[in-house]
């Protein structure tokens, strides 16, 4: 099998778009320009699952994320009003505390990256391209390895919940 | 430079984390609920970018069967998606009787 072309290439063009994307997200606005630059960032990551081999998470990712949670984002701005929302305060009187609360989570983050370091192999990813979305359905369906059924349905019932929650907060008069 | 041209798992485990303190900012100082909520989809997606690539990884010592970090991936969508609809509900009840959508004023349980 041939390896990818121009592999770190595309990894630092679709990282730059993630995280271009993510600093719009929270620095925009208007929040219509946020949730646009969060579907550039989402579909951005899209590619980012493809270069990682999980081209069924990427589709979900796509078809799901980018076309119906955003899709509800959407909805729902254009429902409330966003203009006296743009003339008030961006950002909290707490932002001191909460970019030093971030900038310290950051240095543990980069504190377990350069310790745990030698916990990954060097060098590039191998390539296993197999069947995909037959592997992720096994684990999830499959009579002998499906050893994620039982959470599966506990989803299921997440998402059942979710719709009457939804309902039962945004109707006016059950 | 021969770092940055061998992509490996803790590329991606980097740019999750910078995604992660991303959402995290947005959380915490942002005033609009609408994005305070998409911060914290930034947040549920650097987390689902870090089991995507930790998978690969497994993948690469256990054979291309072992896809648990995917599944998981499709799990935190899932909730994702119930987070989403649930939170947007509570906005617009909340948007209903306060007729904004400022987080500060969000203080009937503050003493």
């Amino acid at each position: 099998m041939n390896p990818p072309v121009g592999t770190p290439f595309f990894f630092y063009l679709l990282s730059a778009t993630v995280l271009i994307g993510g600093v719009l997200v929270i620095t925009r606005k208007n929040a219509v320009h946020s949730a646009l630059a969060l579907i550039t960032a989402l579909l951005a990551q899209a590619g980012l699952y493809l270069m990682l081999y999980a081209p069924f998470v990427a589709g979900v990712q796509i078809i799901l994320y980018a076309g119906g949670i955003m899709v509800l984002f959407l909805f729902v701005i254009m429902l409330i009003s966003i203009e006296r929302s743009q003339k008030e305060r961006q950002f909290n009187k707490q932002w001191l505390v909460g970019i030093a609360a971030a900038a310290a989570l950051g240095g543990l983050f980069i504190a377990v990256y350069t310790k745990g370091k030698s916990l990954f192999p060097e060098g590039s990813l191998t390539y296993a391209e197999a069947g995909n979305t037959q592997g992720v359905a096994d684990l999830l369906y499959s009579q002998h390895s499906g050893i994620y059924m039982f959470a599966f349905e506990i989803a299921s019932l997440l998402l059942l919940v979710a719709i009457i929650g939804a309902v039962v907060m945004a109707k006016k008069r059950i | 430079m021969e770092a940055m041209l061998h992509i490996t798992t803790l590329h991606y485990l980097v740019l999750g984390a910078a995604l992660f303190l991303l959402g995290v900012i947005g959380v915490l100082t942002r005033r609009n609920v609408v994005i305070v909520l998409m911060s914290i989809e930034l947040i549920l997606n650097a987390v689902n970018l870090n089991l995507v690539a930790f998978s690969r990884y497994w993948q690469g010592i256990h054979g291309s069967t072992a896809l648990h970090g995917q599944v998981f991936a499709i799990f935190i969508i899932t909730d994702a998606a119930a987070e989403a609809a649930v939170g947007l509900g509570i906005l617009i009840a909340f948007f209903r009787n306060k007729e904004t959508v400022n987080v500060d004023e969000v203080n009937l349980l503050k003493w």
